[in-house]
Order: structure tokens, then C-alpha cells, then sequence
């Protein structure tokens, strides 16, 4: 036989082998990556330009050799021509560069792929974070939002040029009216709490036109959504708080005899951020309307009974349905949001402007101030420049016809139906307060009692990183001590669940175990525990160059 | 001299004519770490109740109301760069400011330290 004598003799592994720390702070493939302007150099650059003309008489000599290339204050030099004209930088002409990063093109293409890689999204893996509903987005709502037809107009182009755009936002509008059982609806807010903002308007207007402006108390439960107290403040309301019960719900018979004649309206959230339905919904509408308010719903919990529930029938008079939450336009990450507001018909007349009317030859107008003429007298205004967010508005009527009446039927069942098998999975290991109030909605909420001593919610929630999911929404709501608060929607499969549970259950066991490798977690993240109070106390809001150390000489 | 409580949980010194301020230790341990106090200035009006002060940590910022009526006469200087003053020790050193009482009867609807503790108790 012939032997390749390169020394290479194929083994198995030598098992129980330990990492050491390596050189360069990469592990594998986590890759550390510095901020981009700890990398390069300032006289870097990955694109050439010519060399810009001098800018004569305007102040600011452009052809100092080595201008904004690192150079130290390059001084003003206007030339001798410009002498005497006016200056017309008004004197702020730039005399020190602009010390913008400097790198070459594939190491900005590795910077940013590199930093992408440390991010959690829900197109990575399970997102559960309480009330904020994160859905996978289907595609086809991109390939339909991208349509040159609706991904190239102009919100200021003639209304003949845009019949297709105008008639969505119809459609869309048309949907959510019937979805909701309501009798209009303003779709141009951007987003929950601006929606909140219009609806608030709306039932202030309504109350002003019947000359009971004088009604300024806005009535919130502890189990409404933080931004529902901001909205009624904001709008120069005063708030008053409505205890909740103990099984989680509002406390309706505090909530009636508080109503009175200075009580402008309500704001409820429903399904609440228990995650529990408020049954006695039709009640409290009926009794806040037998004493003059009106009747604001905080519809960002609609995923868990669109197509089950009309909010109509319950006697709601403004509602706004998040579409980047139910209707599956992507969010997170700062948007775009989207907060049609659907009314009752006591408060459709006094929805904002513009708005898009179907004409009896089927021509889409746009109702704006010049066009509403005396058919819109009472708009309370205007809450955006355009129309709303168009982008948003062809995602989400894509999915409610790919989905049709009977999918987003399913779409409500199922992800009640997965936050109640979360529930039942994790209520012997974790304490689940509302757990008698019976099943709930969309979203499960537990508590912290049980842990060990000096272990939290906090705790919990960087141990789930490890594990690698984005964590739940904590300490949220307030009215349970330590709250977890877990959406799971409807998107996930019944795997990838069980996987979230055996995760959870083992993490919670740790912690109530007092396993103090919790109180450092995560570990496996690129970065570990942060400092969050010396980050609060001493913040470092702005890159700064590093001091040069003096070169010994 | 004696020191009286609110349901709000500030605490104050009362001596003679004079008045400490400060949050109690289960206010602090509510809150967390420290990271920001800003305390009232000198010469400052304040009624019963109204905003005296604002105390912040990582979880939240707080207002701090004034037990009793009175003119500011100093702020806690120290606490500007060591806020965590108020998380060490709370009702002494971690003072927000003194002022000359206008209406001693006022500390007659604030707890003693007794009721206090028996008030945070069954929180």
C-alpha cells in the first residue's frame, strides 16, 4: 500500500473539552463587532470624489489640502475674490472636520452584516412579548405593498391618478367597519395611542357640540393600557383611576357609581392586559351612556376576537385596531404603526378629515377641507398630513382577504387557544394569579410570587435569552407583583410552544431554586448583564474620541 | 425632636421651627437604584403637598411631595453627584431638603413612626 504521510490521522473528538477565551473576543460564529467609529480611520474612505472646488466669497476656503480628512482645523480661507461679499453662511461655516467614519466597502458590509446577526426578530424565532402581538408577517403582504401601483404614488397626485390606492384604503375601511360592527371609521392615525388621541377628540367634539364641554373627568381601569391615562391627560382630561377586582376584570359596580355629570367618558381596554375578557362590557357602555359620557375602547388586543366579538354590539363608541398587530403589518423596532379608529354613529360625524367617500358612479373621492363642504361640518380636524399609512394599509387588507371572514375567525381562536395551553403548561411551576378567573384571552400572565429570595422577574427574563428567546413582557401590568405577561399568537406552532415551556419551566425552577448563575444571565448573549444604573448614572449618550495617549519620546 | 411620616412615603424632622425632608427606606427599596434627585431651591414656597422634589431610579421617576408647608432653606447638595446616598441611608444622610415650617399644626395629620410602620405593613 501506498501512505499519504501528511500526519492528518482522522479521530473522533476528545470528549469533555473545555472552551478556553480566545484572542479576539469572537466565539465561532458570534463575532464581536465594535462601534463603527472605533474601526477604520478617518482618511479612509470606500467611494473617491474629485476634489471639491473652493467655495469663493461664501466664507469657507473647500480647497484646503486635506480638508475633512482628519487634518486639524483647517481655517477659513475665503479667497481674494470673495472679499467683501456677503457671507452667506451667516458666519457657521464648518472649521473643524466632520469626523464621519472611514471605511472601506467591505468593512462596512461586514460591520452592518455583523451587528444584523446579533439581532432577535420574529423572522429568528419566538417572540412572546405580552400586548404587543408579534406575529409572523406573511410575505405576500410585502410582494402587494411593493406593487408599483401602490408603492410608487404620491399622496399629493390627482385623485383620477389613484383610483386603485383610494379604493384600498376603502376596502380596508369597509372591513374594519364590518369586522367591528361600528358605523365609521378615521383611518389615518399612525399608530395605538394617536388612534387613542383621535378617539378622544372625537368624544370631546361630540360632547362640545351638545355644549357639555364642561365634562372633564376621563375614567381609566387599573387593567387599561398605560397609554390610556396619556391620551386623556394629554387631551386635557383629568383621570381617575378604577380599581380592577381580584379576579382581574374592572370593577364595575365602582365604575358605575362613579359616573356623573362631570364624567366626559371611559377607556377600557378589551380584551384588558390581563389578558382577560371584560364581560361586563355591555353593562358599563350601557350606563356610561345613560349618564352622558361616550365609550372609548383600546382595541390593540383585537387579535384575540376579530371575527368572534363585534365591539359594536357591546356598546363601544371608539375603538382603534392596531393593523401592525392584528392585521399583521410588521412592527417592532419602531414601526410603521398604523390605528384606524372605527365609531359609533353618535361619533362619526365628528371624525377627522381627509377621508376617502365611494361615489355612487364608483369614483373614490378624498374628502378634504376644500371638498367636505356642508356634508362634514363637525370634523374635530385633522390628525396627519395625508391619508394615513398607505404601505400599512395593502399589507392589511392582503391579509384579511388571504385570510378571509373565516381565517381571522381562526386567527382569534387559535391564539386564545395557544395563550390557554401556555397557561395550564406553566401554572404548577409559576404562580398564575388570574388562573381561576378562568380561560384567557390571548395573552397568559403570571407572577413572581414563589421565587427564591432576591430573585425577580428580571431575572427570569435574562435567563430566557440564554435559552434563546426574546422575553416576555415583565413587570407589566401593575396590578401583579412581578408580572410575566406571555403572547404567543397565533403564528406559532405547537412545537415551537412546547419548546417556550420547557424552556420557561426549567429557567423558573432555577430561579426558584436560586441557581445565582441566574442573577448573571444571560451569558450566551453578545453581551451580558448590563449595568443599568451606572449606565443611568454616568450615561455615555455620544461616541467620543479616545484621548491619544503621548508617544514617549 | 420628633419625625413624622406620610402615606406617600416622605419623612420629616421636625425641629423647633425647622424640617428635614426626606423618602423612607421602603420608598427606596421600592425604588431601586438611585440615579437622579433633583432637589428643590433655596427660598422656594411650598405648600402641603405640592411637588418638592423628583427622585429617580432605573424603573421609574417619582415626584416628591412636601409633608407640611414651609420656605425652602437648603437642598442636599451631595445628592447631585451621589444619588445613591438614598438608597445607603435613607433617613439620615440621604436628606432632600430643609425648610422653615409655616404651619406647625399641620404635622398633626402625619403618622408617627409607629403608624408608619404599621401603614407600609399592609401594603
Amino acid at each position: 500500500m501506498s501512505i499519504n504521510a501528511s500526519g492528518w490521522r482522522p479521530e473522533a473528538p476528545v470528549a469533555g473539552g473545555k472552551a478556553s477565551p480566545t484572542v479576539t473576543g469572537n466565539k465561532g460564529l458570534m463575532l464581536e463587532e465594535k462601534l463603527i467609529f472605533e474601526i477604520g480611520d478617518v482618511e479612509t474612505t470606500g467611494v473617491d470624489f474629485a476634489e471639491a472646488p473652493p467655495l469663493q466669497g461664501r466664507g469657507w476656503g473647500g480647497a484646503v489640502p486635506g480638508a475633512g480628512l482628519g487634518e486639524t482645523s483647517p481655517t477659513p480661507s475665503p479667497s481674494p475674490e470673495g472679499e467683501g461679499s456677503a457671507d452667506l453662511l451667516a458666519g457657521l461655516f464648518r472649521t473643524t472636520p466632520i469626523g464621519l467614519p472611514g471605511l472601506s466597502e467591505p468593512e462596512t458590509v461586514r460591520h452592518y452584516t455583523r451587528l444584523s446577526r446579533q439581532n432577535y426578530g420574529i423572522d429568528l424565532g419566538f417572540f412572546p412579548l405580552g400586548s404587543c402581538t408579534m406575529k409572523h408577517n406573511p410575505r405576500l403582504n410585502e410582494k402587494m405593498a411593493r406593487l408599483p401601483g401602490f408603492a410608487d404614488i404620491h399622496p399629493l397626485q390627482p385623485v383620477d391618478s389613484v383610483q386603485g390606492a383610494l379604493g384600498v384604503i376603502h376596502e380596508l375601511a369597509t372591513w374594519l367597519i364590518t369586522l367591528t360592527g361600528m358605523h365609521g371609521v378615521a383611518m389615518s392615525p399612525k399608530a395605538g395611542a394617536h388612534g387613542e388621541l383621535c378617539g378622544i377628540l372625537a368624544i370631546r367634539a361630540a360632547l362640545e357640540a351638545k355644549g357639555e364641554g364642561h365634562r372633564k373627568i376621563i375614567l381609566v381601569p387599573e387593567s387599561a393600557h398605560g397609554t390610556n391615562p396619556a391620551t386623556a391627560a394629554f387631551a386635557g382630561y383629568q383621570v381617575e383611576d378604577i380599581p380592577a377586582t381580584a379576579e382581574g376584570r374592572v370593577d364595575t359596580q365602582a365604575l358605575i357609581a362613579r359616573l356623573g355629570p362631570d364624567v366626559a367618558g371611559v377607556m377600557i381596554t378589551n380584551p384588558n392586559t390581563c389578558g382577560l375578557f371584560e364581560r361586563d362590557m355591555r353593562t358599563i357602555s350601557d350606563a356610561v351612556h345613560a349618564a352622558g359620557g361616550y365609550v372609548y375602547c383600546d382595541g390593540a388586543n383585537f387579535n384575540a376576537i376579530v371575527g368572534r366579538v363585534r365591539p359594536g354590539d357591546l356598546g363601544i363608541d371608539a375603538m382603534h385596531i392596531n393593523l401592525h398587530k392584528t392585521f399583521s403589518t410588521p412592527h417592532g423596532g419602531g414601526g410603521p404603526g398604523s390605528g384606524p379608529v372605527v365609531l359609533s354613529e353618535a361619533l362619526s360625524p365628528f371624525g377627522p378629515l381627509p377621508f376617502v367617500a365611494k361615489q355612487a358612479d364608483g369614483h373614490f373621492a378624498l374628502i378634504e377641507e376644500e371638498t367636505a363642504g356642508d356634508d362634514h361640518p363637525h370634523a374635530f380636524g385633522r390628525m396627519v398630513a395625508f391619508h394615513g399609512q398607505m404601505g400599512m394599509f395593502t399589507r392589511a387588507l392582503t391579509y384579511i382577504l388571504s385570510h378571509g371572514a373565516d381565517g381571522l375567525r381562526q386567527v382569534a381562536e387559535d391564539a386564545v387557544l395557544n395563550a390557554n395551553y401556555i397557561l395550564r403548561s406553566l401554572d404548577t411551576t409559576l404562580d398564575a394569579p388570574f388562573g381561576a378567573s378562568g380561560p384567557c384571552m390571548h395573552e397568559a400572565l403570571f407572577s413572581d410570587n414563589g421565587l427564591a429570595t432576591g430573585f425577580s422577574t428580571i431575572d427570569i427574563a435574562k435567563g430566557l435569552i440564554d435559552e434563546g428567546f426574546h422575553p416576555m413582557t415583565m413587570y407589566f401590568p401593575l396590578v401583579v407583583h412581578g408580572a410575566m405577561l406571555i403572547e404567543p399568537t397565533e403564528t406559532e406552532s405547537k412545537a415551537a410552544i412546547d419548546q417556550f415551556v420547557a424552556a420557561l419551566r426549567s429557567v423558573a425552577e432555577r430561579a426558584k431554586a436560586g441557581d445565582v448563575s441566574l442573577k448573571s444571565a444571560p451569558h450566551f448573549a453578545p453581551r451580558s448583564r448590563l449595568d443599568e444604573t451606572l449606565a443611568a448614572r454616568k450615561p455615555v449618550l455620544v461616541w467620543k474620541e479616545p484621548v491619544l495617549a503621548q508617544a514617549a519620546e | 425632636m420628633s419625625r413624622y411620616f406620610t402615606e406617600d412615603h416622605e419623612w420629616v424632622e421636625v425641629d423647633g421651627d425647622v424640617g428635614i425632608v426626606g423618602i423612607t427606606e421602603y420608598a427606596q427599596s421600592q425604588l431601586g437604584d438611585i440615579v437622579f434627585v433633583d432637589v428643590p431651591e433655596e427660598g422656594k414656597e411650598l405648600a402641603k403637598g405640592d411637588e418638592a422634589a423628583v427622585v429617580e431610579s432605573v424603573k421609574a421617576a417619582s415626584d416628591v411631595y412636601s409633608p407640611v408647608s414651609g420656605t425652602v432653606i437648603e437642598g442636599n447638595a451631595a445628592l447631585a453627584d451621589t444619588p445613591g446616598l438614598v438608597n445607603e441611608d435613607p433617613e439620615a444622610d440621604g436628606w432632600f431638603f430643609k425648610l422653615t415650617l409655616s404651619d406647625a399644626d399641620e404635622l398633626n395629620a402625619l403618622m408617627d413612626e409607629i403608624a408608619y410602620k404599621a401603614f407600609v405593613e399592609k401594603l
